[in-house]
């Protein structure tokens, strides 16, 4: 029955891509065909995963000869595949949803039904690369959702912007694939066949330097993926220019896949795993954390903004995954399920809030036409629904309880603490220390959050721009609306999916059978007993204090007069929406203080006509220095273009050259095989 | 609970009186500051016309977090009514969502100095809040629990000579941010009317009337936790366990004791002390997150 479910999901996936043709001639009815038939699929899949999560059994599906001449396609379901699959369905439906009413931008202008067929192949794709069990399957379904993100990212290609973005995605994303190939080619070579089980049973065999040197292409590769610092520069490029609904799925669902194939590969391929990769996998983590959110709060590209967060938030949940590592290391297989939970339940969190952030920006893109927050401003009264549901995904974000983010980000920091009870004076100290670090970028990202609400929807418009914005149409506050309400219903929910996840990450750490979180009714229960969280009491104690004030305000607070009038401005006349705080002074406190990290600059040039007094024009620039891009990266690029520039002198464009060429090579390989 | 709501104006009455004493003036009399606030709950409100419903919704979720965190932190009993829901991480994050709310509502007005406090509070308590964390990380990983009535009893247990290596330090440390929270002198001064010096005061400088009373009473709330916290985490003798009179009275008095003394020390500051200049203040902030660290790592150094 549960096969029956996958093949339909592809089915689905297929059927949807395909049938934008039949209605070439209407765009309306092609986006809609296609966004439908995500919506089913992405329905069946969160059926049948669930059921696989909820009763822990697998689903296997081999098809022999699915890929001509190289081998069978093998898919298969364990709890893992199941969680993974279950975030991406759970995500493409809002998701497709809010594409019903966001795509109306394109109709005229784009192919749907084109866009239809990737959107679908896109989201077919990654259902495959989570289910994937041999090597083939792994590596065919990844370089599809690459190529077809990038056609995708391109969609706007008349905007060189989206082009240079694309490539840079495309040259990064391959560059990782090479890396992941090649981690993989090492466990063929050791264990002689391509499929996953066959990794598993040989990952005793492996020695520890081809381990190591696996588990560093894995990182290297699946990181550049992920949007893992150092590699991440593609990701502030590629998600904005794509598509709203496209950039939500690449940061909900796509750098998801990575994660789990670093799951897959940390705790599966590798057998024991050495301590030292849990503190890369804890540095990568902290770094990119705190780099992460501290370039989003120089931002005021919406889009990038919300780019530069998801790389923030891949760094906590490597920070959850570390740690694992890090138990799984010095044997504490409870903590490290932990670990792995808060991991895990970070991702599907992340996938909630920042699916809707995305969706809500991409709602302001396509009312007001422009991703500049320094243009918006008092949106909220222009679109209400879309304001309340980036409020929401703000809130969630920052980790506000009684929302979702809070219960990840809660566990986050238990597994962090629980090093605490480790042996070795370097643990402890450091992971108080990334605890209290992980509160930083908690604080920061809060404060990036209000700044981006505030300045977009809050106070005045500042420009035509947003004084003309009108709110979307239906489906699109339906898309949002589902997903601010699952912010809310996943942190309800923490005891029930803890619970579930407790079980996988057991399975994943080598944890005997049974609940290995303590789950007592609404509780959340850390294993050594330091502390307890319930978000149902939360949400209600806070429920009950909000309506014990409104309800002791208005008895006892008789009937008042209540006036409107002018903010006070100094006593001012002429109040304009350009008085206010504008997105780069209010976050220039703190690239004061970070300027270390920053290196800020600043141009200022006066143009007077000879007299200093006189001024006709005045200019100013100030930036900040993008620290990767110019310290490893364009020295990379250039010596790749010196490079190539030297050797492009064997290219001369003669034909007598180049039979010159197959001549010699003729007479050393004839030469070769006569010594040999 | 009643307590907390009740005693909060005193705290600032207190350090209103200790400055005036300084100053050679008189000072408001006790009841002055209660008066203010019904005062204020009954007088007629001015919104501004670019204010939308965040503005209105601000004040209440702004008090009803804080009664929240409230409700977490162990007062005279050895327990706090909610304390089983969560810890001190649920502490500051409520105090966050309280935040949260006063800094969009500054925004709301579309006024300069609504965004210049915003900015300036966010960036100070981004500061402030690693800084907060790693005390109770630090104080936690002694007693081995998070929950705030788990560390006040352990610490309660343990000889003074033996803790107070570190817990001196982690004072130190929560001192500062008590002072940064309650928006005292150095990181904020209260008593100004000049706008360009606010943090706290430019936010709600639009609020009139009940939301400005309900701001006013909520950050008097904040910083009476805040000292409550100082003092039953540090001095966390006299708590009670059960419900008959005498001890319960005893412990009320103990506790009326520390806060006054509290609000003593937070009094001398501010009379003998000028603000910080804004970006002096993060120096005065990291002062308290090195203090943490090395209460911390005193602990790993001694042995445990």
């Amino acid at each position: 029955m549960m096969e029956k479910l996958v093949l339909t999901q592809i089915l689905f996936y297929i059927l949807g891509g395909l049938s934008g043709f039949f209605q070439k001639g209407n765009p309306e009815h092609s986006n809609r065909l296609a966004c439908s038939g995500a919506l089913l699929a992405g329905l069946a899949g969160m059926f049948y995963s669930a059921g696989v999560l909820w009763s822990g059994n697998g689903i296997v599906l081999i098809f022999p000869g699915g890929i001509p001449l190289c081998g069978e396609i093998i898919l298969k379901l364990d709890s893992l595949s199941a969680f993974f699959v279950f975030l991406i369905s759970f995500l493409s439906i809002p998701v497709s949803i809010f594409a019903v009413g966001y795509n109306r931008e394109y109709f005229g202008k784009k192919n749907m039904a084109i866009f239809g067929l990737f959107y679908n192949i896109f989201l077919l794709s990654m259902i495959l690369v989570v289910m994937a069990r041999n090597v083939l399957t792994f590596l065919v379904a990844w370089e599809v959702m690459s190529l077809v993100s990038y056609l995708l990212v391109v969609t706007e290609h008349e905007n060189p912007k989206a082009r240079r973005a694309g490539l840079m995605y495309f040259v990064m994303t391959h560059a990782g694939t090479a890396f992941i190939a090649g981690a993989f080619w090492l466990l063929f070579s050791v264990s002689g066949s391509l499929a996953f089980d066959a990794f598993r049973a040989h990952a005793g065999m492996l020695s520890s330097g081809l381990k190591n040197i696996i588990f560093l292409c894995a990182l290297v590769g699946f990181g550049t993926k992920a949007g893992m610092i150092p590699f991440h520069i593609w990701l502030p490029e590629a998600h904005p220019e794509a598509p709203s609904p496209i950039s939500a799925l690449m940061s909900g669902a796509m750098i998801k896949t990575a994660i789990y194939a670093l799951l897959r590969f940390l705790f599966f391929f590798l057998g024991p795993v050495p301590f030292w990769w849990g503190a890369v996998v804890l540095g990568i983590g902290i770094l990119s954390t705190l780099l992460g959110v501290l370039y989003a709060l120089m931002e005021h590209d919406l889009k990038r903004l919300l780019a530069f967060h998801s790389i923030e938030n891949i760094g906590i949940i490597l920070l959850g995954i570390g740690m694992g590592a890090v138990f799984v290391s010095t044997r504490q297989p409870v903590y490290a399920s932990f670990a792995i939970a808060a991991a895990l339940y970070h991702a599907l969190n992340h996938a909630t809030f920042k699916g809707l952030l995305f969706l809500g920006a991409g709602s302001v893109l396509s009312g007001t036409h422009t991703r500049n927050i320094e243009e918006l401003g008092g949106l909220i009264r222009k679109m209400p629904w879309t304001a309340a549901c980036f409020l929401t995904g703000s809130a969630a974000i920052s980790a506000l309880p009684p929302l979702n983010g809070f219960v990840s980000e809660w566990m986050t920091f238990l597994a962090l603490l629980a090093g605490m009870d480790c042996g070795g004076f370097g643990i402890r100290f450091f992971s108080l220390v990334l605890a209290s670090l992980l509160g930083l970028a908690g604080a920061l990202a809060a404060t990036c959050f209000v700044k981006a609400f505030g300045i977009t929807f809050l106070g005045l418009p500042r420009s035509s721009h947003a004084e003309q914005a009108r709110e979307g149409g239906r489906s699109m506050k339906i898309g949002m609306g589902t997903l601010a309400l699952s912010c809310l219903g996943l942190g309800l929910a923490a005891p029930g999916i803890v619970s579930i996840l407790g079980k996988l990450s057991g399975s994943l750490t080598g944890m005997s059978s049974g609940n290995s979180l303590a789950i007592h009714g609404s509780f959340l229960v850390f294993p050594s007993g330091w502390s307890q969280l319930s978000l149902p009491w939360i949400f209600a104690v806070l429920a009950v204090s909000l309506s014990a004030v409104v309800a002791g305000v208005i008895i006892f607070a008789r009937r008042v007069p209540v006036k409107t009038g002018p903010s006070w401005a100094c006593g001012m006349r002429g109040f304009t929406g350009r008085m206010q705080y504008s997105a780069t002074g209010y976050s220039k406190p703190i690239r004061r203080v970070f300027s270390f990290l920053y290196q800020p600059s600043r141009k200022v040039e006066i143009e007077d006509e000879g007299y200093s007094v006189l001024r006709t024009a005045k200019r100013f620039e100030s930036g900040i220095k993008p620290l990767f891009e110019e310290t490893i990266y364009r020295p990379m690029t250039k010596f790749a273009l010196y490079f190539s520039e030297k050797a492009k002198r064997i290219q001369t464009g003669h034909i007598q050259i180049y039979l010159g060429y197959i001549f010699i090579t003729l007479i050393v390989l004839l030469l070769f095989a006569r010594l040999s | 609970m009643v307590l907390i709501l009740g005693a909060a104006p005193a705290v600032s009455w207190f350090i209103k009186k200790m400055k005036a004493i300084s100053q050679n003036r008189v000072g408001p009399r006790f009841l002055q500051v209660y008066f203010d606030l019904i005062k204020l709950f009954r007088k007629g409100m001015v919104i501004s016309d670019t204010a939308s419903w965040i503005f209105h919704a601000a004040p209440y979720v702004f008090f009803a977090g804080t009664i929240a965190a409230a409700l977490m932190v162990p007062v005279i009993w050895k327990g706090a009514l909610f304390g089983f829901m969560g810890d001190a991480i649920l502490f500051v994050y409520l105090i966050a969502l309280g935040r949260f709310f006063l800094v969009l509502a500054a925004l709301d007005t579309g006024t300069a100095f609504g965004g210049m406090g915003s900015s300036r509070e966010m960036f100070l308590s981004s500061l402030a809040e690693p800084a907060l964390l790693l005390s109770f990380f630090s104080l936690a990983f002694h007693t081995k629990t998070l929950s705030l009535a788990g560390m006040m009893s352990g610490l309660a247990m343990d000889p003074p000579h033996r803790v107070i290596f570190f817990t001196s330090l982690a004072f130190g440390a929560v001192l500062i941010l008590t002072i940064a929270e309650s928006g005292r002198i150095p990181v904020d001064n209260p008593a100004t009317h000049l706008e360009l010096t606010m943090v706290h005061e430019a936010m709600i400088l639009e609020y009139s009337g009940k939301y400005l009373a309900l701001m006013e009473w909520g950050h008097q709330i904040k910083q009476l936790l805040f000292l409550t916290l100082l003092a039953n985490l540090f001095f966390p003798w006299g708590m009670t366990g059960t419900f008959s009179v005498t001890p319960v009275f005893f412990s009320l008095a103990l506790y009326v004791g520390k806060i006054a003394a509290g609000a003593l020390v937070i009094g001398w500051i501010e009379i003998h002390f000028a603000k910080l200049r804004l970006f002096r203040a993060p120096d005065f902030l990291a002062i308290a997150f090195v203090l943490a660290l090395l209460s911390f790592l005193g602990q790993l150094m001694v042995g445990r």
